[in-house]
């Protein structure tokens, strides 16, 4: 069981979460829909929850829900550019369909 | 796959509903976008990483046009084709632009706003500024990934509602939707997160290429208001290159430069400007026409000096809307920075002396108004949740009706905050008067000729009724842009004209300030006047009852000598009527009013007697 973020989107978490003032971490999940099933969740966490599941990566505080979790377990979250765009990616190995644009999929 | 945003908490979009929301800065000088991304507001850059956009749109031949560094680059070889600062002829005619014989574009007179012919074409600045704006866009669009739900534009606290009308025109051609437009002053405190500070009272104090404004905003209970805004439509940046320009002249000996040099020295007077905001002295070293070279040693100290006015000239303004909002100096909690200027040294010293206090200036003067836009554009899209926090806006001028007389009656006074409507009521002048028209007017000035016509409609079907007997009710309502409409309603019949103003274009920044200042200035002047056309009015109407009733009952109830004094009263207020001695027409109404007593009771006597004709007393009893 492990979720894991890259040194440099660990990098911008920190970044965010200073500028922002507050939150313990980054909150990662799934929720049911979208055109192929699933959609992720990506937001800040001002407080854990008992059922969450904490990892830590790179000085990260991760908190899944554990319903979740095997959606999306063993996922890299990445932070990378594209042209002039620029924000996080996720690496699953748990998908085996995703849409077109990649914002919901299939596991 | 697409690249995601950290969200707040609850507030993950779904898939393909992207509330991707920005702030645009669409300046004179320069434009600029801003986004809220992973919660913190950023600047968006080009493919070259530059943020600013140079408000420059050039046209060719074939239709096209080229926007920012691009058309900058050739504003001095094809300059008819060429527009730079499009934001001053926004929402404006051709009589308002008073400078136009120094600018090299065929101008367009045309109903409402002027025009541009170019070589693509005949433009308003409408459309030109749409070109900008579409470049934002598109840079914002391929920043995000996806398409923009909506944007707030800024436009300066003292925009009338015909430049915000056209601000939002340009922005519904470029494809945006706006979700608001918002006070530049506002969204820099925006910026600085001033909403979320303690309560108080502070002030924004914005000095640009060739603007300076102030303005004095409270915050209560997580509530915006801009208590009071003023300004110098032409202070800025400019003004402080062209002290340095004249100095070079004065300590190089030169005189009668050509163009090219003129403007070279500027470009040097400018970098030399910027040279002394880290340095203590800078060297200014050109090569003029005719080899003549220029080698001249500018301090700071120097450069503080002979800018010393100019600073002084920003003080003034700030007095003056310290004053409107009721306050002092002491009472502001904060000052902010905005705007290129105020990285000069003095100026932040000249805002420290006022206030008693360091400035913020942490962000960047150039951006800081973006980046609160975007603060409110992300809000305004549904990206945050709880902070619900509203922005009260204020009117910068008043707006009022022409009552008879041609003087003015303040329906919505200045700086009050909006979204806001008023309703006073007015009645009919004549006997038998069916129709009314409404004449809607911007400005402080007592008589109307001193104001700005805003717009003109007629309100019919009134019931003919005795003058003063009828109850027309017009409404003012502003709404959170600034726009302006106007109704009026007849109360005992209940006919309506609702009539949406259609914005008139045509006020500039320097007429609002000319304006605001010309009202206090001429306080006194305007008092006297007013108390004139009130004589006038009365006097009028006092004339036209006397005429009536010497052409009804005259003959029959008075004598040839009474009917030749009133007839010599009446001459008499005639005499003084259209002159500007109201005391003399006081007096000559008062005369009038006594010759006519004993004219007026025995027309009274004699409608009594004819209404009591043919009724017996029994009948009265009852």
């Amino acid at each position: 069981m492990s979720i894991t973020l890259t040194e440099n989107a660990a990098k911008h978490v920190q970044n965010f979460l200073t500028k922002r003032g507050k939150g313990v971490g980054l909150r990662l999940g799934v929720r049911t829909s979208g055109c192929s099933g699933m959609a992720y969740k990506l937001e800040f966490a001002d407080a854990a929850d008992d059922a969450d599941l904490q990892f830590n990566s790179h000085g990260v505080t991760v908190l899944v829900d554990p319903q979740s979790l095997p959606y999306i377990d063993g996922m890299e979250l990445d932070y990378t550019r594209e042209g002039l765009n620029e924000g996080f990616k996720f690496n699953n190995p748990n998908v085996k369909d995703a849409c077109g644009c990649g914002e919901s999929f299939k596991v | 796959m697409a690249l995601l945003q950290i969200s707040e908490p609850g507030l993950s979009a779904a898939p393909h509903q992207h509330r991707l929301a920005v702030g645009i800065d669409l300046g004179t000088t320069n434009s600029l976008v801003a986004t809220v991304r992973n919660g913190i507001s950023v600047v968006l850059n080009d493919d070259a990483g530059i943020a600013l956009l140079p408000s420059v749109v050039r046209y060719l031949a074939e239709g096209a046009a080229q926007v920012g560094v691009a058309a900058q680059a050739v504003q001095s070889v094809d300059p008819q084709n060429t527009i730079v600062s499009v934001k001053r002829f926004m929402g404006r005619g051709l009589k308002d632009v008073g400078e136009v014989v120094d600018l090299p574009y065929r101008f367009v007179d045309s109903p409402g706003m002027l025009q541009l012919r170019t070589v693509a074409g005949v433009k308003s600045p409408v459309e030109v500024s749409a070109e900008i704006l579409k470049v934002l866009r598109d840079r914002a669009e391929r920043s995000l990934g996806g398409d923009l739900v909506g944007a707030v534009i800024t436009v300066p606290a003292y925009f009338d509602d015909a430049q915000r009308q056209a601000t939002k025109d340009a922005a519904k051609l470029a494809g945006l939707n706006v979700l608001r437009l918002l006070n530049e002053p506002t969204a820099a405190a925006i910026a600085y997160g001033l909403d979320n500070a303690a309560e108080g009272v502070y002030a924004v104090y914005d000095l640009g290429g060739g603007t300076f404004d102030i303005s004095i905003l409270r915050l209560s209970k997580g509530v915006f208001e801009v208590l009071a805004t003023n300004g110098d439509s032409a202070l800025g940046g400019d003004d402080f290159d062209q002290r340095i320009y004249c100095w070079i002249l004065e300590n190089a000996e030169l005189s009668q430069l050509s163009a090219n040099d003129t403007r070279l020295l500027l470009t040097y007077a400018r970098a030399a400007k910027e040279q002394l905001t880290d340095h203590a002295q800078t060297q200014i070293t050109a090569v003029l026409s005719g080899d003549k070279v220029v080698n001249v040693t500018l301090t700071r100290e120097d450069f503080y000096a002979m800018t010393q006015n100019l600073l002084a000239r920003t003080m003034q303004p700030t007095r003056r809307a310290l004053r409107d909002a009721g306050l002092s100096g002491d009472d502001i909690k904060g000052v902010v920075m905005v705007g290129g200027s105020t990285r000069m040294p003095q100026v932040q010293r000249a805002v420290q002396e006022f206030f008693k206090q360091t400035p913020l200036t942490n962000l960047d003067p150039d951006k800081v108004v973006a980046l609160g836009a975007a603060i409110q554009a992300n809000v305004l899209a549904g990206n945050r949740s709880a902070d619900d926090w509203l922005l009260l806006d204020v009117i910068p001028l008043s707006l009022g009706i022409e009552t008879m007389g041609g003087l003015t009656e303040k329906i919505i006074p200045r700086n009050t905050t909006i979204p806001s409507a008023r309703a006073q009521e007015f009645t009919t002048y004549k006997d038998g008067q069916t129709a009314m028209s409404i004449h809607v007017v911007q400005g402080e000035r007592e008589l109307v000729v001193d104001c700005r016509s805003l717009a003109k409609f007629e309100l019919r079907g009134i019931p003919a009724m005795v003058a003063g007997s009828a109850r027309i009710r017009v409404t003012y309502q502003v709404d959170a842009d600034g726009l302006l409409s106007v109704s009026a309603r007849e109360m005992t019949s209940g006919v309506e004209s609702a009539v949406t103003i259609k914005p008139s274009y045509g006020l500039s920044e320097g007429d609002i300030t000319r304006m605001l200042q010309d009202g206090n200035q001429y306080a006194r002047d305007d008092m006297q006047a007013r108390a004139l056309r009130e004589q006038q009015t009365e006097a009028g109407q006092l004339l036209e009852a006397v005429e009536n009733a010497l052409q009804q009952d005259g003959a029959t109830l008075l004598d040839t000598a009474s009917q030749t004094r009133i007839r010599s009263s009446m001459d008499a207020l005639h005499n003084v009527l259209n002159g500007n001695d109201h005391l003399a027409i006081k007096r000559a109404v008062e005369a009038l009013n006594q010759a006519t007593v004993s004219f007026a009771q025995a027309r009274m006597d004699q409608s009594v007697s004819h209404a009591l004709k043919g009724h017996n007393m029994s009948e009265l009893e009852n």
